[in-house]
């Protein structure tokens, strides 16, 4: 530790619930990370968050809140306009998207084409965010793997901090999800996850996410699980 | 007759029981209920959320919508009115702007966040229990706040300052009463409401804003409590 910075003191532990305005540092030795601010001598929590001490840095992983569109973002979005140039679609957050007509396809639209037969009012597709401006504006393509329109199945909402675990690592937890029950399971980004399968096992594969979200705090997550659809199924998983 | 000890056997500077807890609804992006003894005020926040008709929309910036709401069957006396009063409206406008001065909402240019304030049991200090609570539901709701916002109302029967005072105490008849509802900013100490209805001397007011202050650190413990008891099992996560 450098001299003269015995008077920095952490006053919070990793992974520490906080509130806003909460003192988590004094002195200069600590920098404020994401979700903090520095007050003269202090680091404060700018947000309700876990904290993060990532070497000198503090920095708060939110625990709530709704999605913000992010650039390469897969969400599940839902069509509610068409216009001149394209479709809008909401986003599940507070800025509907654009999704102008040389994005949406690789078919040639012809000019005056009806625009409906290609994603109509209502319908569900998962889109790539291409692009967020400063003022909110989201452009999102149909143009990459997987990207497609959504036909029958489910679509139900999560909290958008969740999805990591829904999806576990290295995609883990969906994977088994699919394999227990045979469904086609899509988490979208913003929190919207579509489940098509039998309509029974829909049902588990939204009982079984609620759980994950609910325990998702908790340790041997995947394990519990996993014990959970192996009973729910009688199917042998792992 | 003077006034000298209160009608429920309080202490001059002590608040009625306190309640909170924090995520009471359900379908709401952040929620939260504070109580001061009698009065109830549940708070809902929803959004960032699009904001229509087009006119209200600020580029820079998004903004905060505060509704106040007394339910019909809240007041001791007669049954209030359903929809907007006179006296709702300017609640809802000095709630809003007490709220504002620790939200940032720069991030969300265009858009709105509202916060429902209903109230199904009153029993005076309903504003500042209402701040409290939208505060908690703020937070609640992982908006950008620099703090939280701690109100407690103060004020004067007969010669006597008192912190928090219910109704019986707020419509004391045989001397001068006044009510100071006041809102402060826990960490830098700064102040985000100051209303008072009546009269009081220069020296007296002085003395209740102090004894806000102290009154409202033991509601900050309560708001925090409150909040880190809704998120507590979250400090397990691993990795």
């Amino acid at each position: 530790m450098l001299q003269g910075d015995k008077m920095s003191k952490l006053l919070v532990k990793d992974k520490e619930v906080v509130v806003p305005g909460e003192i988590l540092a004094e002195g200069m030795d600590n920098l404020p990370g994401v979700g903090t601010y520095r007050d003269e001598n202090e680091i404060v929590a700018g947000r309700l968050g876990l904290t993060y001490i990532d070497g000198r840095t503090i920095k708060l992983i939110p625990l709530s809140g709704k999605y913000t569109p992010k650039r390469n973002d897969v969400i599940i979005c839902k069509v509610i306009d068409i216009n001149f140039s394209g479709w809008r679609v909401d986003t599940n957050s507070a800025y509907s998207a654009m999704l102008s007509m040389k994005d949406a396809t690789s078919a040639y639209i012809q000019k005056g084409a009806d625009l409906t037969q290609y994603y109509n009012l209502g319908e569900y597709i998962v889109a790539n965010v291409t692009n967020v401006t400063s003022q909110k504006l989201v452009d999102i393509t149909m143009k990459g793997p997987g990207l497609h329109k959504l036909k029958g199945g489910r679509i139900i909402s999560v909290s958008p901090y969740k999805v990591p675990r829904i999806i576990g690592k290295q995609g883990s937890m969906v994977s088994m999800l699919k394999k227990a029950t045979n469904c086609r399971i899509i988490v979208g980004q913003n929190g919207l996850v579509w489940i098509e399968g039998e309509p029974d096992k829909e049902l588990l594969v939204e009982k079984t996410i609620r759980k994950i979200e609910e325990e998702s705090h908790l340790a041997g997550l995947t394990d519990r699980i996993q014990r959970f659809l192996e009973k729910e199924t009688n199917i042998k998983l792992g | 007759m003077v006034y000298k000890k209160r009608l429920d056997n309080r202490k001059a500077d002590e608040t009625r029981l306190v309640e909170a807890k924090v995520g009471v609804i359900k379908r709401a992006d952040g929620s939260a209920y504070f109580k001061f003894g009698n009065t109830w005020a549940y708070a809902a926040v929803y959004g960032p959320r699009n904001l229509y008709p087009r006119f209200l929309q600020d580029p820079s910036k998004g903004i905060l919508r505060c509704n106040y709401n007394m339910m019909p069957f809240s007041s001791r006396g007669e049954r209030v009115r359903p929809g907007g009063s006179r006296r709702a409206k300017e609640i809802s406008m000095v709630t809003e702007k007490a709220l504002l001065p620790v939200l940032d909402l720069n991030e969300y240019p265009n858009s709105v966040v509202d916060v429902f304030i209903e109230l199904p049991e009153t029993e005076a200090g309903s504003r500042t229990a209402g701040i409290n609570a939208a505060s908690m539901a703020l937070a609640d709701a992982g908006l950008l706040m620099k703090d939280l916002i701690c109100s407690v109302s103060v004020g004067r029967v007969d010669d006597k300052l008192l912190v928090d005072l219910d109704y019986l105490e707020e419509s004391y008849e045989d001397g001068p009463v006044a009510d100071v509802p006041i809102a402060f900013l826990p960490k830098s100490g700064r102040i985000a409401l100051l209303q008072m209805d009546g009269l009081v001397s220069k020296e007296q007011l002085a003395k209740l804003i102090e004894m806000g202050r102290e009154a409202c650190k033991k509601i900050y413990d309560v708001q925090k409590k409150a909040l880190k008891d809704k998120y507590k099992v979250a400090g397990d996560i691993d990795g």
